[in-house]
């Protein structure tokens, strides 16, 4: 979204901040389905597969959960704002299997913003990131950036 | 797969390509990553990107399958040497994942990985943890992707 009409802007984030998104529900079918397509192993398709496994039951593929970390973020905050894409992401940690019917919730803290050295128009912004199911057990945190159109590019941030 | 203990520091792969499609980008991104440069042509020529391109979590949900259909293959070759085959196990997580430049419509990206360390783990006997480098590169031999993976690796029984 243009910086100039986007409600969430580089100058709105706040370092020391926390948002709360969610909860999202994952269903077994959405699991089965990333998983036929994107991460075939046996503990993500197979509930006696997942048994077997260090997992101890169907779990979905971390990388669903990094899709759906991506989504919650989008529906919470990027659709309204000035998001330009992300250069990475410095760490994640599948800290727990998500399971079917899992509710999840995301807690984002920022920790750091930054201009743009090449793009006066862009800033960076660094967060860190909780994701917990429904009996509040951490099952996934990570720190990443993003870069944000400024709303007032000319003003010093 | 081969046991933690038949693993080398050094060694390097090839995993496989996989091509991102106008299709398969907007499919992913409907369900994932909705933001107008995954999603709309019209959008995306006038964002950072220029043009159409994946999600970045779908250039990485492309690795692991990539990933996964290495592992059956050469299990199929183990098993047909006659060969133990041994399974992965989980991963508990991934450092510094860079997505060093958009994926387009077309695109072909081929993943391969090198191992980096291996790390024997105190607090189980029965696997161990390897540490990786993986990397997506695309048609032009532009590197379009990397991040340090982690797996458990199932030890030899005793």
């Amino acid at each position: 979204m243009d910086a100039r009409t986007a409600r969430i802007c580089y100058e709105d984030f706040e370092v020391g901040s926390v948002r709360t998104y969610g909860p999202r529900r994952v269903t077994r079918e959405e699991i089965i389905e990333f998983a036929t397509e994107f991460d075939p192993q046996p503990m993500h398709l197979d509930d006696e597969a997942g048994r077997k496994s260090m997992l101890k039951g169907l779990a979905g593929s971390g990388w669903q959960t990094c899709a759906l970390m991506m989504r919650m973020i989008y529906d919470g905050l990027l659709h309204e704002s000035s998001s330009l894409g992300a250069p990475g992401v410095d760490e994640m940690r599948w800290v727990r299997p998500v399971r079917p019917n899992d509710e999840l919730t995301i807690k984002i803290t920022c920790l750091e913003k930054r201009d743009s050295k090449s793009r006066p128009a862009v800033g960076l912004v660094r967060h860190d990131l909780e994701m917990t199911n429904a009996k509040s057990e951490v099952v996934m945190t990570s720190s990443y950036s993003g870069f944000f159109g400024k709303r007032n590019p000319g003003a010093a941030s | 797969m081969k046991y933690f203990e038949d693993l080398k520091v050094g060694a390097a792969r090839t995993l496989g390509s996989y091509t991102f499609t106008a299709e398969n980008i907007k499919r992913f991104a409907r369900k994932y990553d909705p933001q107008p440069f995954h999603l709309d042509e019209e959008a995306a020529k006038n964002s950072l990107f220029g043009a159409l391109c994946a999600s970045g979590w779908h250039t990485g949900a492309a690795c692991m399958r990539v990933m996964v259909d290495a592992e059956k293959r050469e299990a199929e070759q183990a098993r047909a040497r006659g060969e133990e085959v041994v399974s992965f196990g989980p991963s508990p997580g991934f450092k510094n994942l860079k997505w060093l430049r958009p994926v387009f419509v077309g695109d072909t990206i081929t993943y391969s990985s090198e191992i980096t360390g291996l790390r024997e783990l105190a607090s189980r006997s029965d696997y161990g943890l390897m540490h990786g480098l993986t990397i997506g590169v695309n048609q032009n031999g532009e590197r379009v992707y990397q991040f340090e993976s982690t797996a458990f690796i199932p030890r030899r029984p005793k």
